[in-house]
């Protein structure tokens, strides 16, 4: 996997810098590497948007660019939600689509509308209606990317999404989560203890994961609203690797309580215990199928780890991975079809299997990748890796092309997960 | 003098109790955002203090510190991808069993390790089978089940910070630590 490396810094590391709040650690991040085909794009500056404090647009444009499928062409107009588009003009200066928009003050608030032009077909992309209050300039801008990301793309944009991560500084563990392009980093626990394996709800309203503040992996789960948390396992021995189900109600879990690590299964408030699968030896790092009819699994007993699939009714595990003698942390893409896991090749590096062909590529070239996890709308993955000795996270599309990097500075950042959609 | 130990004791371990994190099930609290910044308990707040308060003449505990006996010695290392006790750790091994035996008050949790290559999770699963290992020895010797907790620290407790062959086997560990050691 030798492509030519595209560096993109600035813009989105620039905003980061001006607009990070100095006490806390701000999560940075860099693109290295863009798609094939970026399609060239506009965003003008809208109407009436000198009158807000923070700007919207320069939010529309970070997230187009760092999502590595658009190339964002800078414009000096200013052009309003029903400004006049003459799209054999933009189309003649290499702009295939446009947006244009309008903000108007309506008392305390702000109403954003906005137009998406498809300058190559000469046809209007619809638009979005936006009220707003001044600190929402961000939230209003992700809205807007997502919607022409849908548009021209055909499939969600994640732009409105926050992801979780564990930051080590000196000897204390946090669990933060912040937007998806790293900015509003909130830090939900801090430990003098290692915290692992954070992982979303499907609602997204709370994290479930792993902290050993009492000398000994015991798993929470967390709200994010309202910061109160609960713990769902604390057995004799370790209680380790949460996943959720698809429909929010139980975790599948790892406890030793009976010796080694094995699955169970776990109401989300900690009752109704029950056995997923048996081995001698380790079954760790449970993951579901976004169906709910299969757990995916990291399994010794074949000798070496490897990832193995068991109906969640129960049943005879069968054997997923085959190649090399050290695959591991598996993790499905929203639509079920494909497999992101470590597989150890020189390095550990994520690979990604096809599950109907079996077809397996590996998507990096790192040496200590670990903990993939998909975007909600399956195009990138996030994972752990390290640069110079220190923990960053990365992210890479399936196809390999686009990738990120997103760091803290002078931390280690591991244990990252892409949280859900926002509901629509 | 000797009146006040137990209270300096008692005082020791109620500041030991305070520097630890009060994050309990329902009262998660964002603690400070801003590590390092003013936080009191950024100092030693990562250090587990070791209290023994019995630990005077004649305490059964008195020879788990004493560097003359075999008891004072706690860690077994395991060979890479290994969760065999190695023929060099079998008499620490049984020193313990025995000593559990003839103290079935005493409790003790054992703590496995790995080394930092690979999966966090795996890792953790890795260094249980090590703790595993040493419950099932010291069960076989004559301790009890409820004496013994076997737990994983995984890859997230590394005695040896460094990242090569000499490090990693000093991390594929596991510890015998007492009541009152953890």
């Amino acid at each position: 996997m030798t492509r030519p490396i595209i560096v993109f810094r600035g813009l989105v590391a620039l905003l980061a810098c001006l607009l990070a709040i100095p006490a806390l650690a701000q999560l940075t991040i860099e693109i290295t590497g863009t798609g094939a085909n970026r399609i060239p794009i506009s965003i003008a500056q809208f109407e009436g948007e000198t009158q807000l404090p923070k700007s919207v647009t320069d939010v529309v444009r970070a997230d187009l660019e760092r999502s590595g499928l658009f190339k964002v062409i800078g414009i000096p107009s200013t052009l309003g939600e029903t400004a006049t588009v003459d799209a054999a003009d933009w189309k003649s200066r290499g702009v295939d689509a446009l947006a244009v928009g309008t903000i108007r003050a309506a008392g305390d608030r702000y109403e954003v509308r906005f137009r998406l032009h498809d300058t190559v077909k000469a046809a209007q992309l619809g638009g979005l209606s936006i009220s707003m209050n001044a600190a929402q300039n961000r939230a209003t801008g992700h809205k807007i990317a997502d919607f022409i990301y849908e548009k021209l793309i055909g499939e969600p944009g994640t732009f409105s999404t926050s992801i979780a991560y564990v930051v080590k500084t000196g000897g204390r563990y946090q669990l933060q989560v912040a937007d998806a392009d790293g900015m509003n980093a909130q830090t939900a626990l801090s430990s003098p203890e290692p915290i692992i394996s954070p992982t979303w709800s499907p609602d997204g309203t709370r994290l479930a994961y792993v902290s050993f503040e009492k000398k000994k992996p015991v798993i929470y789960v967390h709200s994010i609203v309202t910061s109160q948390r609960q713990i769902v396992a604390n057995f004799k021995g370790s209680n380790s690797a949460p996943a959720w189900s698809p429909d929010g109600r139980r975790l599948a879990v790892v406890l030793t309580k009976d010796g080694n690590s094995q699955m169970y299964s776990v109401n989300a408030d900690g009752s109704g215990v029950q056995r997923l699968a048996s081995s001698p030896g380790i079954d760790t790092e449970p993951t579901f199928s976004p169906d709910g009819s299969y757990i995916y699994f990291t399994s010794d007993r074949g000798g070496a780890p490897q990832i193995y699939r068991v109906s969640a009714g129960g049943g005879d595990p069968q054997r997923v991975t085959f190649d090399g003698t050290y695959n591991v942390s598996p993790h499905l893409s929203p639509d079920g079809k494909s497999l992101a896991y470590i597989t150890r090749n020189g390095g550990f590096r994520v690979a990604l299997m096809d599950l109907a062909t079996r077809q397996t590529q590996i998507l990096t070239d790192s040496a200590k990748d670990e903990s993939p996890s998909f975007a909600p709308n399956g195009r990138m993955i996030l994972y752990a890796s390290e640069i110079g000795g220190r923990g960053v996270l990365a992210a890479v599309s399936t196809d390999g092309r686009i990738k990120q990097r997103l760091s803290v500075a002078a931390a280690d950042v591991r244990e990252p997960a892409w949280g859900p959609l926002p509901k629509k | 003098m000797r009146k006040m130990i137990p209270a300096l004791l008692a005082a020791l371990l109620l500041a030991a109790c305070s520097s630890t994190p009060k994050t309990e099930s329902g009262g998660a609290k964002i603690e400070d955002r801003t590590p390092g910044s003013g936080a009191t308990t950024d100092g030693n707040a990562g250090k587990i203090q070791t209290i023994t308060p019995d630990a005077t003449n004649g305490s059964p505990l008195a020879i788990l510190k004493d560097p003359k006996s075999i008891l004072s010695k706690r860690s077994i290392y395991f060979d890479f991808d290994s969760y065999v006790i190695k023929q060099e750790h079998q008499a620490l091994v049984e020193a313990h069993g025995k000593f559990l035996r003839e103290h079935p008050e005493l409790k003790v949790l054992i703590q496995g390790n790995a080394d930092e290559r690979g999966s966090r999770e795996y890792n953790l699963a890795l260094g249980q089978k090590r703790a595993e290992a040493v419950r099932k020895a010291l069960t076989l010797l004559g301790a009890k089940d409820a004496q013994i907790e076997a737990v994983s620290l995984g890859e997230e407790k590394p005695k040896n910070a460094g990242h090569d062959e000499a490090a990693w086997a000093e991390n594929r560990r596991g510890d015998i630590l007492y009541s009152g050691e953890f």
